[in-house]
């Protein structure tokens, strides 16, 4: 798999977060298998603080604000699980994606 | 939960997993996360309030467990109530009026349920979470009332948004809300609402009315059962209608995780007239107060609730005392209740009536009133003295607002 230079990735929004990704639910992802880290320019294994990164930059059309947060983490009060799972269980952040993971992002923040 | 009605851990990940060919591989691994309950089952939540880590079955034992307890140690329900789910179709009501379903047949809890929805007229909004709240109906198979503003009042929110615009729109629909609710529950015949404010939300509201500096709304928010009480005209106290938060200890978190597990029907878009900014700022602030300190919710609910009762044993800051609306007969604690002032000012073309301070304009009503004869002047520092009296014959007292239509003399109001 390392050798590939792009991973599978599923990605699929709810809870009022596929409004910012034209009402689409999933979206079948081809994410670069890995990035440059920023201070030494060596390139490192695609975490998924480089996927929020990746999302805001090439899916996001409009207000990137309403997902990711000043810190390169997604907004507070987005819930993310990676295949099934609270991210929060996963090591967040620093979880490195394989090929054909399955990325979920929750926007808890619409009304109840 | 018993732990040996668990699934063996290789079951659960065949189960968890259909779609992913290469867990089945992984199956005879070590497990990796289990849950901290079973022990045997991966766990897919880390719970906010003890960190705990849960696996799917676990979670929904110990998310409705919580909520049970809650219901049973406040003492919430009788057997036999007629309870209101208050639903929008949202996150909090959907999974609320589903657990309250699951548990009063899980616990034999008696109780007599309906749906009630309050159609604020909003179009691309409301419209389509009524839909949802529809399908609610039919999915757990409760009846379902919707009662709009538009029949109430006269007015939908699309009406009164073309008549003054997007500042202050909020505080319509606010105040309408809370009387529609309660009217569509005295037409329902109901002894209590339930509504789906969680942990998260009444934090926010501690806070906001902390520093609104509000200690009325400071009391009332972080209370779990609510009981609006009036006086009528004999003086004596009359019950209305319980409110009460069975998710006032849920986090939101584990409603939303609780939701999309179960795949649960729910309706999330944001009000089209409502940016909501100030509320907005105070739910930031408390998550990224959370990040670093996790008790955050509870604590500030904690403080919301130490402070009320500080706020209730000093004389000094007495609650205004509750009476009833003379117009519509709808507990106020002064002559006019907020929604008639309101109502007052949008079918005069006044719509700036009732918003922010009214003191001032409640009292130059209550000068037109007087100079006209039409109503039982009433202090203001004394509400409760007369206003609940005022059976002076010339009042008429309605008991529904559409009825204000064939009042032959309405009180007038003059602006000067």
């Amino acid at each position: 798999m390392d050798a590939k230079d792009s991973l599978r990735i599923e990605l699929q929004f709810s809870g009022g977060m596929e409004l910012l990704f034209d009402n689409q639910k999933t979206i079948h992802a081809k994410v670069p298998a890995s990035f440059p880290t920023e201070s030494t320019g060596k390139r490192h294994r695609t975490a998924i603080r480089d996927l929020i990164g990746w999302i805001a930059s090439t899916l996001l059309k409009e207000r990137p604000e309403l997902f990711i947060g000043a810190d390169g983490s997604v907004r507070s009060g987005i819930l993310v699980l990676v295949n099934g799972a609270d991210w929060e269980l996963e090591g967040e952040l620093e979880y490195e994606l394989e090929d054909r993971d399955e990325i979920v992002f929750i926007s808890t923040l619409h009304g109840g | 939960m018993d732990s040996t009605s668990q699934p063996t851990p290789a079951a659960a990940q065949a189960d968890n997993t259909a779609s992913v060919d290469r867990t089945a591989a992984k199956a005879a691994k070590p497990l990796r996360n289990p849950c901290n309950l079973c022990q045997s089952v991966r766990a897919i939540l880390k719970r906010p309030k003890t960190g705990q880590q849960l696996c799917r079955e676990c979670f929904y034992h110990v998310f409705e467990t919580e909520i049970h307890n809650t219901i049973v140690d406040n003492k919430l329900f009788n057997k036999g109530d007629r309870v209101a789910i208050g639903a929008s179709g949202g996150k909090d009501s959907t999974v609320l009026a589903y657990v309250m379903k699951l548990l009063n047949d899980r616990y034999s809890y008696g109780l007599d349920l309906v749906l009630l929805s309050i159609d604020e007229g909003i179009t691309g909004y409301r419209d389509d979470s009524l839909e949802t709240v529809k399908r609610n109906r039919d999915q757990y198979q409760i009846p379902l009332l919707i009662v709009s503003y538009k029949d109430l009042y006269g007015w939908s929110m699309d009406d009164i948004v073309k008549e003054i615009g997007r500042k202050n729109n909020c505080t319509f629909c606010g105040v309408f809300r809370r009387q529609a609710l309660d009217r569509g529950a005295i037409m329902l015949n109901v002894d209590h609402i339930v509504t789906g404010h969680n942990a998260d939300d009444i934090a926010e509201t501690v806070l906001m009315n902390i520093l609104r500096g509000d200690l009325p709304r400071l009391q009332r928010c972080t209370s779990i059962i609510t009981n609006d009480t009036s006086e009528d005209s004999s003086g004596l106290e009359t019950s209305k209608i319980l409110r009460s938060k069975p998710f006032k200890y849920t986090y939101e978190k584990e409603i939303v995780m609780y939701a999309y597990f179960k795949k649960l029907d729910y309706f999330s878009t944001e009000c089209i007239y409502s940016p909501n900014a100030y509320r907005g700022h105070a739910r930031v602030f408390l998550k990224d107060l959370e990040a670093i300190r996790r008790t955050t919710i509870v604590d500030i609910i904690h403080s919301g609730e130490a402070l009320s009762a500080s706020v209730q044993a000093n004389e000094s800051t007495k609650l205004p005392t509750m009476s009833t609306c003379t117009r519509c007969g709808y507990i106020s604690s002064n002559e006019l209740c907020k929604a008639c002032l309101l109502l007052e000012g949008l079918n005069k073309g006044l719509p700036q009536l009732g918003i922010g301070h009214t003191t001032k304009i409640r009292r130059q009503h209550e000068a037109a009133n007087l100079a006209s004869g039409l109503s039982t002047p009433t202090s203001l520092s004394s509400p409760s003295i007369d206003g609940s009296r005022s059976t002076d014959e010339n009042v008429k007292v309605v008991t529904h607002i559409k009825d204000l239509g064939r009042l032959a003399n309405q009180p007038t109001l003059d602006i000067v």
